[in-house]
């Protein structure tokens, strides 16, 4: 029994060796040199400051932005806090909330809001929208911009990623590309 | 449901239709040790693992000897991983400088991770080091997954061997199992992964300026609302693809982050999505070819995975549909939200659910991941449909064994598999064979401990913690027959070690991390002690040829008595319990019932 236990000690001392410490070096290394973008979290910048990264969602409220999705992570896409509200289907708490949600978004409009602007996500830091839930905002924001609906329709159309290969996942809108070009284009404007 | 996600759930079963033959064939051919491309690589490294620890790897151990090596080698790793949770803020590779693990969630993480069940008490982005994601929790990916491998080897080994006394040499079949199974496919799939944008680097977290800031109202102790504005965004960073790879390969499931497999940065893109998923049930696809070609019975390593399959399309096709409903309250006179699937949105129930993973890959992801002991998601099963929990919940309670966890899955298929030789047996009046073996009353008892144990400690755990309004009850997130549910959810999914959650329960409490810790230490180890004994005792018989009396173990016909099989064992089992959780609930729902 006592070899038994020289050998359970020592193994793992050696394969924690080669699995935890060398394996993940290696897959960092290869990593950084082919992908150091991706790797790194594909951070944007703006004049030199961090803005933030492309596929991690912010929060957007108030008029003059598309809005993203509601969000459980912390206070709101808190991206050292990621998390689903883990509301059930029958939970008041999830009722009113998205009750809430869906009062704030229908103040300019009385269409039915699409669901993905009203339910959190999983991860409280999904990156995007449905096309579906652009689309609904569009007339709040160019009123609130003053620009023109189809200039609108046009930005939207440049940050909708298709299906993947034509067929894996959603179509969706990236919201802080979609908000970050929308700054410019208004920068432009004037 | 869309005919979109109807092909996307084809193709994923397409890839592993496909790719379960070369892997069986390739592992088969691994742990017999004959010839393989990888040995030019790996043979050395196996030489030397053999030379430091002082394991002779041509020495055969009776089944005592490898059950005792497994279990020292859990407990030892075990103690290490527990170890490194408390001593962290001592140890380098901790930038955000996190303190060190508090004792009863070190325990039950250690448990959790050795177990290869990732149940996760714990916010990893806020508790552990980069050091402790990598050597400690990552490592168990590869060990855990590497002993259910071994496992599931030894107890096939068991059905071919003709009287004989041994099962194969546990540290060999560990090793080969880590070496030319896990670590190739691991280190190709980190790669796809970070191609795709999964972080790889031991970077400090990020702070990012927000491009709005924002005024958030929050209400203080003293009950007065305080606002403060938010500038900033902390984006968590760290070495994630070279442990999300063996987490999927290894169906351990723990992840990165809290959000798990929902998170940007743990799966970034639909592809990424589909990579994991096919991770899940890779080996133990291949497991059920490799079952074949090691039983030189090719045709009944299709017919289990006949059986898994139509388990398996049954889970997806209820978990789709119950996903694709609208919520009706959400439907109402007064609330006015447009759940109906069109070109431009999935629709369905969307909360707790990615934009870029819809309906169709989050309900896919689901069944995969509870029908494999893997536990990753994708999203939030506490916020699923009633019925479309509730799969994921029955997934767990037939014992994982729909492909299942990595050797886990195989095996537990093999004691449904005797069970069912054993009831075909006694339909005709004959001693029931098994590949040439008959079945005995010893095989039948361990077989029955095996079953039996399971329930014993999901529903024992369920009704104790039902009954301690302070220690069970008060850290429920839902409550009404929902909450009921998050509990069940809990101890099935630790004792199946599976490791997910209904995660609005609050487990991390003195309690739950003992109890569930004890949960997921029967479920891993007094499953496979009894399933050793019988695969012990399966190698010292004589195969006896087969005989015009013999079950065939081929046909569709005995595909369809193991899926009655596991199917009955099941609902006899937890039918009730389900009854007053998640059907409830559906009813209510529809009743226009809120809690």
């Amino acid at each position: 029994m006592r070899r038994q236990i020289v050998i359970a000690f020592v193994y793992t001392l050696v394969t924690t060796v080669i699995f935890g410490i060398a394996y993940p070096y290696a897959v960092t290394g290869v990593a950084q040199l082919l992908f150091p973008d991706k790797a790194n979290g594909q951070i944007l910048r703006q004049n030199g400051v961090i803005v933030g990264s492309r596929i991690i969602g912010q929060p957007f409220t108030g008029p003059s932005y598309f809005h993203s999705r509601p969000s459980a992570a912390g206070n709101g896409y808190d991206a050292s806090s990621s998390g689903g509200s883990n509301l059930g289907p029958t939970s008041k708490k999830l009722l009113d909330r998205i009750a809430a949600s869906v009062a704030a978004e229908q103040a300019n409009s009385s269409d039915e809001v699409p669901v993905d602007l009203v339910t959190a996500s999983g991860s409280g830091l999904d990156p995007d929208i449905t096309p579906a839930a652009a689309e609904f905002q569009i007339a709040r924001v160019a009123q609130a911009r003053h620009i023109d609906q189809a200039a609108l329709r046009t930005l939207i159309a440049k940050h909708t990623q298709g299906r993947q290969f034509g067929v894996l996942g959603e179509p969706r809108v990236n919201v802080l590309e979609l908000n970050r070009d929308l700054d410019r284009f208004c920068e432009r404007q004037q | 449901m869309t005919a979109n996600g109807w092909i996307q759930i084809f193709l994923f079963f397409g890839a592993l239709l496909v790719s379960a033959k070369p892997l069986g064939v390739y592992m088969a051919k691994v742990f017999a040790h004959e010839k393989t491309f990888m040995d030019i690589l790996f043979r050395p490294v196996e030489r030397l693992i053999y030379r430091v620890v002082g394991i002779d790897e041509g020495q055969e151990m009776r089944w005592t000897e490898y059950a005792t090596s497994m279990l020292w080698l859990s407990l030892i790793s075990l103690l290490l991983t527990y170890a490194l949770q408390r001593l962290q803020q001592y140890l380098p590779l901790n930038p955000q400088h996190f303190p060190g693990v508090a004792p009863d969630l070190a325990l039950n993480t250690a448990i959790s991770f050795t177990t290869n069940t990732n149940w996760q008490s714990y916010i990893p982005e806020t508790t552990v080091s980069y050091l402790t994601q990598m050597a400690a929790l990552a490592y168990h990916n590869f060990l855990s997954a590497a002993t259910g491998i071994a496992v599931a080897v030894a107890f096939v080994r068991g059905i071919c061997r003709n009287e004989s006394k041994t099962l194969g040499n546990f540290w060999v079949d560990v090793t080969r199992a880590c070496l030319w199974v896990l670590l190739p496919m691991c280190f190709i799939w980190a790669l796809l992964l970070v191609s795709q944008g999964v972080v790889q680097n031991f970077h400090p977290y990020v702070q990012a300026k927000l491009v709005q800031p924002q005024a958030i109202t929050t209400i203080g102790s003293d009950g007065n609302p305080t606002t403060q504005t938010i500038t900033t965004q902390t984006i968590a960073q760290g070495p994630v693809a070279s442990q999300e790879a063996p987490k999927m390969l290894g169906t351990n499931g723990g992840g990165f982050f809290n959000a798990n497999s929902a998170h940007p940065y743990e799966n970034p893109t639909p592809f990424s999505n589909f990579l994991e998923m096919f991770a899940i049930f890779l080996i133990p696809a291949g497991l059920t070819a490799m079952l074949g070609k090691m039983t030189r019975a090719p045709a009944h390593g299709w017919a289990v995975f006949a059986a898994m399959s139509v388990l398996f399309f049954a889970g997806v096709t209820t978990t789709y549909y119950a996903e694709s409903q609208a919520n009706p309250l959400l439907q109402t006179a007064t609330l006015h939200v447009n759940q109906k699937p069109s070109s431009l949105q999935p629709g369905g129930n969307m909360e707790g659910k990615e934009v870029r993973f819809g309906i169709a890959d989050s309900a896919l992801f689901a069944s995969i991941t509870t029908d494999a002991s893997c536990g990753a998601v994708n999203s939030m099963h506490d916020s699923f449909m009633p019925l479309g929990g509730m799969v994921t919940l029955i997934n767990m309670m037939l014992g994982e064994v729909v492909f299942g966890g990595v050797g886990a899955g195989l095996y537990g298929m093999l004691i449904f598999v005797i069970l069912s030789v054993f009831i075909a047996g006694l339909m005709v009046g004959r001693t029931p064979e098994y590949l040439g073996k008959k079945i005995e009353s010893f095989d039948i008892k361990m077989a029955m401990l095996y079953v039996l144990i399971f329930p014993l400690s999901i529903l024992g755990f369920s009704a104790i913690a039902l009954m301690m309004p302070h220690l069970g009850l008060a850290f429920l997130g839902n409550s009404g027959p929902h909450g009921l549910t998050e509990i069940l959810y809990a101890y099935t999914s630790t004792t199946a070690n599976n490791g997910s959650a209904f995660a609005g329960l609050n487990a991390n409490t003195h309690w739950y991390n003992l109890s569930l810790g004890a949960a997921m230490l029967i479920g891993r180890f007094l499953m496979i002690v009894p399933m050793l004994a019988l695969a012990g005792n399966l190698a010292r018989k004589n195969l006896v040829p087969a005989s015009s009396g013999t079950f065939p173990v081929h046909t569709p016909l005995f595909t369809a008595l193991l899926v009655g099989v596991v199917l009955i064992v099941g609902a006899l089992t937890f039918f009730p319990a389900l009854s007053l959780g998640p059907i409830l609930e559906h009813l209510l729902l529809h009743a226009g019932k809120a809690f």
